[in-house]
């Protein structure tokens, strides 16, 4: 029996945490900002005007800075599931390892294998064996974000596997249902509309601040109506998949659902929604809460008779499936003594989607079939997720959403009568908007992946028997070495992201006015 | 399609061609990293030899990340055990890994000599570090590393960063140092200004020579000084994954396999007869060299494999514990699908990539270098 230490456990969590919300202040610019870039060199080779060109190869400069933190962020993700999470790694490596496998091989190969032709190849290849090279390029990061959701869903939606006792392990049992999760579908569209979504308002803020100052005035509104249009079609797209994703979280966690509801008791349906409101954990009851009426029970079932679970109903529900696993536990280990027992593989088939329940109690107990009333009590307790930060994350994220939506809207409605720059205070408001999107991202990975805590693995493996066997000493030393080349990274990027933005597309020399009057052809 | 054990035999073969992967591919843009103070006097010459990589060295480390990751899907208790176990060794290659992305990207964009040299040596620095601990991670597979497994099979290690640094493993970082280094300077051969590439070629050439000489060292310390381990009794080659169903034996020799299986001993000849190749032909026929190097890196990280087999990680502590070929892998299904996944799309990557360094090919020349402005 090893002792896990609750130390090692909290700093591998805060490790995880800080580098994978780091790692993803990166990726959704990656994944936005690609696909104007691929929209702009469309219309360039499309009209063969040369400010289409310019318009990629500035943006290209940012993108560029942006991409490599993106990938020096990302080597840490592969290899920390092995690093801290080495017992997560053993059990349910052989479905979680191989999305994250086929990333590389499909998705990661591509980006990285074309980006160094997309910025040096401009003068090696025709237009559009380039343009080519910047579809594929933007592909490669779409397809990366899928494989690394189709992983992720299944830590939500643990489907198309079995617990195998011989190996101790969970085992594949159909990949299309860990292909097909209807999570991973909802989750890939609502996470990369909304890198879109920030692509697009990095692009509409910078150009808004070059029209606020007059500068590369020509430049600017060209890709402020770019933005706007993939900006509106992406903020629509993250708010519808959004509740999409909001019906499949209610169909498999019920208990996330809950707590982003504050939704201490079962409501009569159709449930309504807490529009505002200060969840108390203590006396588990929500104060000054602002309702309206309908819409959580449409929200979350789709009808007006299903009642959604409150949270009191959904910890009475984990103690029943805590029994069930003690059950399957204890089958589990009889196997371990007769490997051909049947009485015991027939429970251990019975009940084996209820083990991970009983392996909630080796926080209090070392063996779970000796647990006290008390200690299922506890446990069952435990799988309520911190409620009053899913609370507010969900609201801002879900406030952010909406506002998206109407700032993108406007844009569009303003681009297309071409008067961007006729209002300085709507230039104000799109350049102050530049770090909404950034806000709603990290919340929502939060509302996610702290929201399924306790565990690692839903309903399969609680996050804290995950862990490796390693001292509080090495995790404390490596995230003090991460924490100090990230802030120190962070500061260099910031610098040089301002540095070339203050520069523009007139400083670098990649726009002018005198190559705006020159004929076409002659650049 | 195939039973469990051809898979295995597969999966094992697959792991050391990405492991082989890796080595060639993104090994040379560490040795030129390793060589840039000293191939590059000054700030031009280094950026040439920097832009002889910069388009492709993105793409090369995916390799790295794909040899982590196949190994997850594959082998995920070998993942487990080694990323966890080496903890601080694994931390220190990420950190110098993170600063190789940053360092090209971000060393062109301030125009400061101070700047730009403070890159080169985190550059230096990070391949430097990558090189050597790899290596000594490796050493370390010989010599069986400090864990054990419970019945639950959640492992527990018992030992720390120092005791990696046995001398043979130190051995095996300087082996894998000179190796890389030498590639790298093939490369340099290859691509950079010939100013520069008359230097690589003397480089490179004492750089086999002190990899040949260190590599027979490390051979010869393997037979005589360190002691193999084997499986005792029945071996089951299909059964379940887990380590604890069957009985090692420490004792014995690394060499059994080749005493076994005489057709391994064609990788460490390979590996001397491309060292040798690498002499005759890098200074004439640039490509030729390069291609000699990288067969010297390939079937020197083959020959140490061969090794092993059919060990992937021995427990000095609990021999029992020891990882096999046999009882470390995911199941069946998995392996089947990962190596359907393989065969479609390896080939796909490697045309692209082939195509890329097409498209880029040819010596980046000084004057190149002086000309352009910007880069990326």
């Amino acid at each position: 029996m090893i002792i896990i230490d609750t130390d090692v456990v909290t700093l591998s969590r805060l490790q995880f945490a800080l580098t994978a919300l780091y790692h993803f202040l990166f990726v959704p610019l990656t994944l936005g900002l690609v696909w104007m870039l691929a929209i702009m060199e469309s219309v360039y080779v499309m009209t063969g005007r040369e400010v289409w060109k310019r318009m990629v190869q500035f943006w290209g400069v940012l993108f560029g800075i942006n991409f490599a933190m993106g990938v020096a962020t990302g080597v840490t993700m592969e290899f920390q599931f092995g690093m801290n999470w080495a017992y997560y790694s053993h059990y349910v490596g052989d479905i979680f390892g191989a999305p994250l496998a086929i990333e590389g091989l499909m998705a990661f190969f591509l980006e990285a294998t074309l980006v160094g032709v997309f910025f040096m190849g401009w003068d090696r290849i025709s237009r559009i064996k380039h343009l080519l090279v910047t579809w594929f390029l933007a592909l490669g990061t779409s397809l990366s974000a899928l494989w690394i959701l189709v992983a992720n869903a299944w830590m939500q939606n643990p489907v198309g596997a079995a617990f195998n006792p011989a190996t101790m392990r969970m085992e594949v049992t159909s990949f299309s249902a860990v292909l097909f999760n209807p999570v991973a579908q909802d989750k890939f569209v609502h996470t990369v509309s909304a890198g879109y979504v920030l692509g697009s308002m990095f692009v509409l803020s910078i150009s808004a601040w070059y029209l606020l100052r007059g500068r590369n005035v020509d430049f600017a509104k060209r890709s402020m109506t770019v933005a706007a249009s993939f900006g509106l079609a992406a903020a629509l797209s993250v708010v519808v998949l959004g509740d999409e994703s909001g019906y499949s979280v209610s169909l498999n966690q019920k208990m996330k659902m809950a707590a982003i509801e504050a939704m201490w008791h079962t409501e009569p349906a159709p449930a309504s929604f807490t529009l505002f409101g200060i969840p108390d954990v203590q006396q588990r009851t929500t104060h000054v809460a602002v309702k309206i009426p309908w819409v959580m029970g449409l929200i979350g079932t789709r009808s007006l008779d299903e009642t959604m679970p409150g949270i009191a109903e959904l910890v009475d529900a984990a103690k029943g499936r805590i029994g069930n696993g003690i059950q399957a536990y204890d089958a589990m280990l009889m196997l371990r003594q007769d490997k051909d027992n049947a009485q015991a593989k027939a429970t251990l088939a019975a009940h084996d989607q209820d083990l991970g329940y009983a392996l909630l109690l080796k926080k209090y107990v070392d063996d779970p079939r000796q647990a006290t009333p008390a200690d299922i009590q506890q446990a069952a307790d435990s799988t309520i997720p911190n409620v009053p930060v899913l609370f507010w994350a969900f609201r801002i994220m879900v406030g952010c959403g909406f506002y998206f939506i109407a700032l993108f809207a406007f844009s569009f409605w303003k681009a297309s009568r071409r008067q961007l720059d006729s209002q300085r205070w709507y230039l104000h408001l799109a350049l102050w908007s530049l770090p909404l999107p950034w806000v709603a991202i990290e919340l929502g990975w939060i509302v996610a992946e702290y929201g399924r805590q306790p565990w690692a693995i839903e309903g399969v493996l609680p996050t804290a028997l995950g862990v490796s066997s390693v001292s509080a000493g090495q995790v404390l030393t490596s995230l003090g070495g991460f924490v100090f080349f990230y802030t120190a990274l962070a500061i260099v990027d910031v610098f040089l992201m301002l540095k070339f933005v203050r520069k523009g597309p007139d400083g670098l020399g990649i726009w002018s006015p005198a190559i705006a009057a020159m004929p076409s052809g002659q650049h | 399609m195939f039973d469990y054990t051809t898979l295995r035999v597969i999966w094992w073969a697959l792991l050391g061609t990405l492991l082989i992967g890796f080595a060639i591919m993104d090994g040379f843009d560490f040795g030129v990293a390793g060589l840039l103070k000293v191939l590059g006097r000054d700030n031009e010459e280094r950026k040439v030899l920097l832009e002889g990589i910069e388009p492709t060295w993105e793409g090369n480390q995916v390799w790295f990340i794909l040899a982590g990751g196949a190994t997850f899907a594959a082998w995920p208790m070998l993942y487990a055990v080694s990323f966890s176990g080496m903890y601080m060794a694994i931390a220190l290659v990420l950190l110098a890994l993170i600063l190789r992305p940053v360092g090209f990207n971000f060393r062109g964009k301030i125009h400061d000599p101070r700047w730009a040299s403070l890159w080169d040596w985190v550059l230096t620095g990070s391949g430097v570090v990558v090189m050597l601990v790899s290596g000594v991670a490796f050493g370390n597979l010989f010599l069986g590393l400090p864990f054990q497994f419970d019945d639950d099979l959640r492992m527990s290690w018992h030992g720390g960063f120092f005791e990696l640094l046995h001398p043979f493993a130190l051995l095996c970082g300087l082996v894998s140092l000179s190796m890389l280094l030498a590639h790298g300077a093939c490369w340099a051969a290859l691509k950079a200004d010939h100013v520069i590439a008359a230097r690589a070629v003397r480089i490179a050439r004492w750089m086999t020579l002190v990899f040949a000489a260190l590599y027979v060292l490390a051979g010869v310390w393997l037979a005589y000084g360190i002691p193999g381990y084997a499986v005792v009794g029945p071996v089951v080659t299909d059964g379940a994954s887990n380590p604890l169903y069957k009985q090692v034996a420490p004792g014995g020799s690394w060499f059994a396999g080749y005493m076994q299986y005489p057709w391994f001993w064609s990788a460490p000849l390979l590996a001397l007869v491309s060292a040798v190749g690498v002499q005759a032909l890098i200074g004439r026929r640039s490509v030729a060299g390069f291609i000699a190097s990288s067969l010297m890196v390939g079937s020197t990280i083959a020959s140490a494999g061969f090794a092993l087999f059919p060990f992937l990680l021995p427990s000095s502590l609990d021999p029992h514990s020891s990882l096999t070929v046999w009882d470390a892998s995911s199941s069946r299904g998995t392996l089947q699908l990962m190596l359907l996944v393989s065969l479609v799309l390896l080939p796909i990557v490697i045309l692209y990539t082939s195509w890329v360094y097409r498209v880029m090919r040819g010596r980046v020349t000084l004057e190149q270098v002086r000309k352009a402005h910007g880069g990326y």
